[in-house]
């Protein structure tokens, strides 16, 4: 805290030389400032028209000096933008010149700007935590639309921010230690390139996958849109990168089951599922699959198109190499008999006797990489899947066309010979449909794209792409839109009303199971049934069925579709508000391969920051206990989640340990004996806010004042 | 609950009233740092409109919320408060919000044993991502209060300035001296004044 400057007896109100780019100071109103009171300065923005069009400005700064005055404010002035440097240098050129002790600046939320506020006024000499940022434009100018009343909450909001930093203590913020270890949850190639690029620049990452294998979706798939790359080429080697990588310890077959501490200092555990191989005596000649006699179908990898045995590896570059059993499907956990498996293994590594375990990992970051789950298509009966046998999914196409899939790359009907001659393809699958999801999954139109390239690539097929709008916003994505025009794919435009194999009209020569795809044309303006073979269904993205759960585990928050809210949307993409948890990839919400791996890319440069200073600093929201008035009564003892408050038995008083304390304050409201204090939340910042946001009526003038007159008269 | 009570004295901060406008109330609402304060900036970002009469004020945590905030917002002339918070079971600090909940309904049979209608206590669950339920739900609150009408509790309270302050002093003191007197010599009992027999249903007036 800088001491009040002695002020000299004709307070000048030319405040020296101007900063940059600010023209005139004639909007300064300064009061004269009680003796040994506090000095505080007012700094109303206008955030261009953002707040100005709705708040008079001008008449609350005035208001803030005459009416404020008696309340410590000694300078009030109003700027187009208080965010900019010239705006921040005003207020650090008042604090060195007029000695202010306390700063209020009514502008954005504090979730936008607090932290630059702060700063402006640290670098300034004054402890950043006697800053205050009142919200004057989320909910004053954005929400108001009569400008009378939308001032007279300005000004209440002010004077509620005037009255609280007077209450406001000098704090420091605490310094924690950054683990230099890292944990990536979901091993998909947002996963990949996080932990890839951690482990690279010299640091231990965990990658837990919950599959037997990483790769995630992108493993699945046969080529990538615009650029037509083969899939499996371009991830195998990151794979294989990130399987052998000295930094990286891979938890394949493993779930997070537990997250404790905070950031730079979590301690998770790990459950490992049995595998039922040790991996120590395993070498990955799959024996064991070959002779595994019993086949089920794979609904994970091969999305239901094939079989796998019970001991097997997902697919054959799956990393680690080490195979599972399948205890469900497995004949030996059935009825004790075959061990094929154990028989054959030439190392001896199948261990029926297994079980799961759990390992506990101390990491510093968490990175949040669990992306998405494929909309269930049979949610929409009209379009028949799981109903009519040659409706398919996007993913099973991806299988059938993939070389290493279950048909070998050859695209045929669900009898596994024919040929289709005509396919639809149908876009926006549980997307874009308050019915389902309300929102956009942002790579089916391109994947659609991709798939009627394919389907003309591998057949003589007529395709039919049958959309609402074309979204083809990336890097060379509307130039392959192009190319696949060209290739004489033909684009309905309308939404698909009914997937069909039953025939309406006579001249519908429909053969034995052909189906039929009714849609309104928009263009034609007309309604048509149009016969195809296949109908490809390009179903949206959905968040983890789980996903909820992840949250919950992790503290983080999602919208109410599921995804992973950011810090900010557009500043902090992939930040949590949680600190030290990341999110990456799709479990932000969908997205494609290359903005997967630049938000892991990202998420791991954030941490790495971190990891190479060594510790960073919090907030200094804390609770403590006055121990002289600590009765030991511990009604509080049992009110933190985190176990930050101890009882010692000796001396009969509660402490709080700060380290672990999280600063929600519910141990401060409820000690009957006003014994706990919050730093940054106290009693007295909170009854001076209550007070000073009830000071303005409605109508926005003083409630003292509309006493006064009432009294009078 | 139609009835409205005026528990304050002269009911002089609502001008607008009087003065033939609507009553515009003014409700405090205590937000959680994580998802009702982020439900709010949210429906500010998304320019989506509600009354203004209520003003925000930020805790960590909705666990936070000491009740006699609550009895002060309104002793400082609040009509109503709202408190507001994660749902049950996506609070931020895990559970605290539950903890809130229980003081909140505690809380809620106290003022209204105090003579305070419990609309004027309300609480609001919001995520972070219900910018359009939080509007929506201000939006509510506000018609609710403005239909019962000011609560007046700081009419004669601290804000008025010392100047024009009723003098209760004087007024305790001339009411002792009153007590003295009639302990010194008690007055005639008044007569018994005998009410007028009414009709069935109607209330009987008294007049002194």
């Amino acid at each position: 805290m800088t001491a009040p400057m002695p002020l000299p007896g004709e307070l000048d109100l030319s405040v020296g030389p101007l900063p940059d780019g600010v023209d005139s100071l004639s909007d300064t109103r300064v009061a004269t400032p009680a003796d040994g009171a506090e000095r505080i300065g007012v700094y109303v923005c206008h955030c261009g028209s953002n707040i100005a069009a709705t708040v008079d400005v001008e008449a609350v700064r005035d208001w803030a000096a005459e009416k404020l005055g008696a309340r410590g404010v000694v300078v009030a002035r109003d700027y187009q933008f208080m965010c900019a440097s010239t705006g921040q240098e005003l207020i650090q050129k008042d604090i060195e010149e007029l000695g202010l002790t306390r700063v209020v600046v009514a502008a954005c939320s504090p979730h936008m700007h607090e932290k630059t506020f702060r700063t402006a006024c640290d670098k300034a000499g004054l402890n950043p935590f006697l800053c205050e940022l009142v919200s004057i434009r989320e909910q004053v100018s954005w929400v108001h639309t009569d400008r009378a009343a939308a001032t007279a909450k300005a000004k209440a909001v002010i004077a509620g921010g005037v009255l609280r930093v007077v209450e406001d203590a000098p704090l420091e913020p605490l310094h924690v230690p950054i683990h230099p270890a890292t944990l990536v949850v979901g091993g998909g190639i947002a996963g990949i390139s996080a932990a890839l690029e951690i482990a690279d620049a010299g640091y231990p990452v965990h990658l837990v996958e919950r599959e037997p294998s990483i790769g995630g979706h992108m493993a699945q798939f046969d080529k990538t849109f615009p650029t037509l790359d083969c899939s499996a080429c371009i991830l195998t080697p990151k794979m294989v990168t990130a399987g052998s990588h000295e930094n990286i310890t891979l938890h394949t077959w493993s779930e997070v089951t537990d997250v404790k501490g905070y950031v730079g200092n979590f301690t998770v555990t790990i459950k490992h599922k049995a595998r039922f191989i040790v991996e120590d005596l395993c070498t990955g000649c799959g024996i064991c699959v070959e002779k595994c006699p019993k086949k089920v179908v794979d609904e994970v990898y091969e999305a239901g198109l094939g079989y796998r045995k019970v001991v097997y590896t997902p697919f054959p570059q799956a990393v680690p190499k080490y195979p599972v059993i399948d205890a469900l499907n497995c004949t030996f956990f059935d009825n004790g008999k075959c061990k094929a498996c154990e028989k054959f293994c030439p190392t001896g590594a199948i261990d029926f006797t297994q079980k799961d375990e759990e390992v506990t990992v101390e990491v510093g970051n968490i990175i949040l990489a669990t992306g998405f789950e494929l909309f269930d298509s049979r949610r929409i009966e009209q379009y028949g899947y799981g109903r009519l046998p040659n409706v398919f999914t996007s993913l099973e196409f991806e299988r059938m066309s993939n070389a290493a899939g279950p048909t070998n790359g050859r695209l045929v009907l669900r009898d596994g010979v024919t040929e289709p001659k005509a396919v639809g393809i149908i876009h926006c699958v549980g997307s874009r449909d308050r019915n389902y999801n309300s929102y956009c999954s942002a790579i089916c139109c391109m994947q659609s794209l991709k798939f009627a390239h394919l389907v003309r690539e591998h057949t003589d097929a007529t395709v039919y792409e049958f959309y609402i709008d074309i979204r083809a916003p990336g890097k060379a994505f509307d130039e392959f839109y192009q190319r696949v025009l060209e290739e004489g794919t033909l684009f309905v435009r309308g939404r698909v009303a009914e997937v069909t194999d039953a025939v309406r009209f006579p001249d519908e020569a429909a053969e034995d199971g052909r189906l039929i795809v009714q849609v309104e044309d928009t263009l034609a303006n007309s309604q048509r049934r149009i016969p195809v073979d296949m109908v490809v269904l390009s179903a949206g993205l959905e968040p983890p069925h789980d996903a909820k759960e992840t949250a919950r585990l992790f503290g983080i928050s999602c919208s109410s579709d599921g995804w992973v809210i950011e810090r900010h949307p557009k500043l902090d993409p992939v930040a949590t508000m949680t600190d030290g948890v990341f999110a990456a990839g799709c479990a932000l919400g969908p997205r494609d391969i290359p903005t997967s791996v630049s938000n892991g890319a990202a998420a791991s440069a954030r941490i790495l920051g971190r990891i190479q200073k060594g510790e960073m600093e919090l907030e200094p929201v804390r609770a403590s206990v006055d121990e002289s008035r600590c009765s030991g009564c511990r009604i509080c003892n049992d009110l933190c989640p985190y176990n930050a408050i101890v009882f010692h038995d000796d001396r009969m008083v509660t402490e709080v340990n700060a380290a672990l304390c999280q600063g929600c304050g519910t141990c401060i409201a409820a000690c009957p004996a006003g014994a706990i204090s919050g730093t940054g939340f106290s009693d007295a910042q909170i009854f001076s806010q209550i007070e000073g946001l009830l000071m303005v009526t409605s109508s926005g003038r003083m409630r003292s004042d509309e006493v006064q007159e009432a009294v009078t008269a | 609950m139609t009835e409205t009570i005026h528990a304050g004295g002269p009911a002089a901060t609502h001008s607008a009233v009087e003065a033939g406008g609507t009553f515009e109330p003014v409700i405090i609402g205590f937000t959680c740092n994580w998802c009702s304060y982020r439900a709010a900036d949210l429906a500010g970002t998304s320019r989506m409109k509600y009354p203004p009469n209520v003003r925000l004020i930020r805790l960590m945590c909705s666990g936070r919320l000491d009740p006699s905030f609550v009895l002060a917002a309104f002793a400082e002339g609040a009509d109503a408060v709202m408190v507001s918070g994660c749902w049950p079971g996506e609070c931020h600090y895990m559970e605290q919000n539950y903890k809130m909940l229980r003081r909140f309904l505690l809380l809620r049979r106290v003022i209204v044993a105090m003579g305070i209608e419990p609309t004027r206590l309300q609480l609001l669950w919001a995520s972070a991502a219900e910018g359009q339920r939080f509007a929506k739900e201000v939006g509510r609150i506000v018609e609710e209060v403005r239909a019962i009408g000011p609560l007046g509790w700081n009419d004669a309270g601290r804000d008025v300035p010392a100047d024009v302050r009723r003098d209760f002093s004087a007024l305790e003191r001339e009411e002792a001296a009153a007590i003295a007197a009639e302990a010194a010599s008690p007055p005639e009992a008044p007569p018994h004044v005998i009410p007028a027999l009414s009709e069935p249903g109607i209330t009987a007036e008294v007049t002194a």
